[in-house]
């Protein structure tokens, strides 16, 4: 019976394991699949040209290869996003743990996360059909496809990850630090701001560090709303490309296996893994660097 | 307010509290005279430190909970609706049983206080960091590293650095909830050493555990027991000769 026992155990450490091992396996093999078509990309398309060209136009005869375009396209929409995810979702997670009290915040909290379950190509629509014709109201010239709109809707997507992981992270502030507070005659602002907040700033710091990875992956809202035109540009009521909206244009396509346009596909990945990964190691040393003990 | 033997700096008259519907006070009627220290004493749970908490409403903090009858800070009942929080807090300052400083420099949290009340200056701020962390005996271990965080400190620093931080917004009531519970021998003696000094100008209010404490630091004490209070008098008279069976019992240990 102990033999038995013992292979058992081995057998489920095996098991949980060879789980973990998956995922660790399946990153390697996406970062190798990138790596190994862009090494092809950038053996006909130079570096110089992908960094310093204007124009990303591999589709053309006179095809050109420059990535700065898709980049400005997805930093606009995620600044965009996060001037609305941040703000607001950090409002949010303040009211919730510091003035909401217990039931009012337990009916809440999954009601904005329902936020989070509506599929996006939905708001992809709903910023296509309905917030760009109420912003045409005000911006009688903007166009149809549009950068604002998409970043918009985007940014109501992403404020319950920010409130939901930040109220967590303000949740487990110990009582003590705001009786504390409270005591000294703090009033609830000022000990949610100057006491509750700093001490949260470690997680409150990576529900912004995943928004912001969010906000540069996510790829209906601006695939539909924002347009499908590589446009270097910093002005959000230009409709403008993401790298992962191109991914999607060209996926959907039908280029032959082995070409140029089938390569540009991995290098915009290739390009969007770098960014996300970065910020997720930012993320992990954002984290420690703010950790509190306490 | 010295200007009669009727100006106590705490009172309360008849006060019940109620977390939700069980009852943690009862009917108590007491008054705590000025500039002298005040022990409440009895077995956990007898409603010390609610009672302790009702003078600068922390209990209000914890939702259901309901106070009865007069609670009076300088013959102003609190609990009515007119007052100030910030005011009040401002009068009476706490001291808590587990040290809990904020995690920022050792000199935002004693200056914490004052800019909450509204100092701007930056040396008014500076001189009143002085003279609490003065006061609470720790300027001398601290003056040189004044922006190191405060969790940084020992148990005993931290603990005195509240009770400085606590006295940064001058405040004339001082309440201690079992302020040298979890600290050892010599960092108990120095706190007890202040609130021997600090008494000529605070009134002080502390519950404790610990019946040589009491006996060492306070000039009355009060003995509770299941949210009633037994005995109310000074401390030489309650440990020496109460009047009431149960007190003795428990000042002698034969329960608690």
């Amino acid at each position: 019976m102990r033999n038995f026992q013992f292979y058992k155990e081995k057998f489920i450490e095996f098991l949980l394991f060879g789980c973990a091992f998956l995922s660790v396996i399946a990153t390697i093999g996406i970062a190798l699949t990138l790596i190994v078509e862009a090494i092809a990309f950038f053996k006909i398309v130079s570096l110089k040209e992908f960094f310093t060209s204007s124009e990303w136009t591999p589709m053309f005869s006179e095809a050109k290869y420059g990535i700065a375009p898709l980049i400005a396209g997805t930093f606009l929409t995620t600044i965009i996003a996060l001037l609305v995810a941040i703000p607001f979702g950090t409002i949010i997670a303040v009211f919730l743990s510091e003035y909401a009290n217990k039931k009012f915040r337990e009916a809440i909290k999954p009601v904005l996360e329902v936020l989070t379950a509506i599929p996006t190509v939905v708001f992809g629509y709903f910023a296509l059909l309905f917030i760009t014709p109420k912003l045409q109201v005000l911006l009688p010239d903007l166009p149809g496809f549009n950068v604002l709109s998409a970043g918009l809707v985007m940014g109501v997507m992403i404020i319950p990850y920010v409130s939901s992981l930040s109220e967590d992270a303000m949740q487990s502030v110990p009582n003590s630090l705001r009786e504390g507070a409270y005591a000294l005659g703090a009033t609830k602002l000022r000990t949610a701001f100057t006491v509750i907040f700093p001490a949260a700033l470690s997680g409150i710091t990576s529900s912004y560090i995943l928004a912001i990875s969010r906000a540069v992956g996510e790829t209906m809202i601006v695939a539909i709303a924002a347009g499908m035109q590589p446009n270097l540009t910093l002005n959000p009521t230009e409709p403008a490309q993401t790298i992962t909206a191109y991914i999607v244009q060209v996926s959907m396509g039908d280029l032959p296996h082995g070409t140029i346009g089938y390569q540009t596909i991995f290098v915009a990945g290739l390009v969007l893994f770098i960014f996300t990964f970065l910020f997720n190691i930012l993320g992990v040393y954002l984290r420690r660097r703010f950790r509190e003990v306490y | 307010m010295n200007n009669g033997k009727d100006n106590y700096a705490l009172e309360s008259k008849n006060v019940n509290f109620f977390y939700g519907s069980k009852q943690a006070l009862e009917n108590i009627t007491m008054q705590i005279p000025e500039k002298k220290v005040t022990a409440l004493i009895g077995p956990s749970g007898c409603g010390k430190s609610t009672y302790l908490r009702l003078f600068n409403r922390m209990n209000d903090l914890i939702a259901g909970t309901k106070v009865v009858g007069e609670v009076l800070v300088k013959n102003q009942d609190i609990y009515k609706n007119n007052v100030d929080l910030v005011e009040l807090r401002q009068h009476v300052g706490m001291v808590f049983q587990k040290s809990n400083p904020f995690p920022k420099s050792i000199f935002d949290n004693v200056a914490y206080g004052p800019r909450a009340h509204g100092i701007k200056s930056k040396d008014q701020i500076a001189y009143i960091v002085e003279r609490s962390l003065r006061q609470a005996a720790l300027w001398e271990e601290v003056k040189d590293s004044l922006n190191k965080n405060a969790t940084a400190l020992s148990g005993g620093q931290q603990q005195r650095l509240c009770i400085a931080r606590a006295l940064a917004v001058e405040p004339d009531v001082l309440l201690m909830d079992e302020p040298a519970s979890a600290l050892d021998p010599i960092a108990t003696q120095k706190i007890e050493e202040l609130i021997m000094d600090l008494k000529q100008n605070y009134t002080i209010v502390i519950v404790t555990h610990s019946m040589q404490q009491a006996a060492r630091v306070s000039d009355l004490t009060a003995f509770f027991y299941m949210g009633q209070l037994i005995e109310f008098g000074p401390t030489s008279k309650i440990f020496t000769n109460p009047s009431n069976t149960r007190t003795e019992d428990y000042i002698t240990g034969k329960f608690g």
